[in-house]
């Protein structure tokens, strides 16, 4: 009887999670962006690809990115424990051990680089594996607590996707897919700056070096209309290139519009009148930004259609 | 006689397996799909490095 309690007492397991715990650990939601703009970059490539390997090379690269899911859970349990927003994630939760967490990232992380080489190409495949790193460890395990720029060069690793989808097509870089990278790249710290705006208890909280804990607010703010307004050339510049056309140049000149008008709100506004109106501007720029990417994305997509009938373009 | 109720435990341990069955059949079924394209597209490529190989061309072509 003892041997058995004591192998209780040391199983790695928690014996407690569901399937769809497992399925958490590989943040679903980012994801379903990672899926749509690797696609995008894959799509818009001038080389054809078999809409079978298509399939299976975008699979591959969204697997790659919720293997660095699972990688950065595990890491981050701890901070995971602390904050309101993640508190409920499958460790800090109890439902899976911290070596099921670590054990499923590694082995997914392994799985998709080999399968995409497989699928694709070795040079889209060592992207895919550059960014689990990026990911997991100069993002989850050296930036995130130690700078707070953190996200600014964190973002790179949600910024890959697209050049994957891209590199899978093309076996290569180019401009196009440089391009694709800085607007998710740039997009990113005024995404999460105003996030972080009005979850502003959690951060502080987990003791991560936010910019709104390290630099305070009004510098936050600054930040946010300052990386807005050097998002917009990256974002209008691609619509001059092989992908873009007027379509996405008139999508993109509204969608920056927008988002420097609710980055600027956000610039003049001060603590008391956010609070008074409970974070009402940033909760509305942090869901326009969604809308910001998806739609870039988007429009590229319909002049790759375009393209391909004999429209759009330059 | 009658069997007691599955233990919440059992229903989840036997929604695992079935979800790590699906996944499991899911991949296969990519590996072959993915063989199958490779092959009937590979064309004058060696299924080894997917590379084009100059011996595998028709002579006259590309000239």
């Amino acid at each position: 009887m003892s041997d058995i309690r004591a192998y209780e007492l040391d199983s790695p397991t928690t014996g407690e999670a569901g399937f769809g715990d497992f399925i958490a650990l590989l943040k679903p939601r980012v994801m379903s962006l990672v899926v749509f703009t690797a696609l995008v970059g894959l799509l818009v490539a001038p080389s054809p690809v078999h809409p079978f390997v298509a399939f299976a090379s975008v699979l591959f690269i969204s697997l790659g990115a919720g293997a660095s899911g699972a990688l950065n859970m595990w890491w981050d349990a701890d901070i995971d424990a602390v904050m309101r927003r993640t508190a409920k994630r499958p460790i800090p939760a109890g439902r899976v051990a911290p070596g099921e967490a670590l054990g499923l990232g590694l082995a997914l992380s392994g799985i998709s680089v080999v399968m995409l080489g497989l699928a694709a190409n070795l040079f889209a495949a060592g992207l895919l594996a550059f960014t689990i790193f990026f990911y997991a460890v100069i993002y989850s395990m050296w930036l995130k607590r130690s700078t707070p720029q953190n996200i600014v060069i964190g973002g790179a690793a949600g910024a890959f996707p697209p050049m994957i989808g891209w590199a899978c097509a093309t076996g290569g870089v180019s401009i196009e897919s440089i391009l694709m990278f800085a607007l998710i790249f740039m997009w990113t710290p005024p995404h999460f700056w105003s996030l972080a705006l009005f979850m502003k208890d959690d951060y502080s909280n987990a003791d991560v070096p936010m910019l709104t804990v390290t630099h305070g607010r009004k510098a936050t703010r600054a930040h946010i209309l300052v990386y807005t307004i050097a998002l917009v050339p990256v974002a209008l510049a691609t619509g001059f290139t092989s992908i873009g056309g007027p379509v996405y140049l008139a999508v993109s000149a509204v969608l920056n519009a927008g988002f420097l008008v609710g980055a600027w709100a956000i610039w003049r506004r001060d603590e008391e009148t956010a609070q008074a109106d409970k974070y009402a501007v940033e909760k509305k720029v942090f869901r326009f930004s969604l809308y910001y990417l998806f739609l870039h994305f988007a429009a590229l997509l319909i002049e790759a259609v375009l393209h391909a009938n004999g429209f759009g373009g330059w | 006689m009658s069997f007691r109720p599955d233990h919440e435990l059992h229903r989840r341990r036997l929604g695992r397996n079935v979800g790590l069955g699906v996944v499991l059949a899911a991949f296969v079924a990519l590996v072959f799909g993915l063989t199958v394209v490779k092959i009937t597209d590979g064309g004058q490529m060696q299924g080894y490095d997917h590379v084009v190989q100059p011996a595998l061309v028709p002579q006259g072509e590309g000239q």
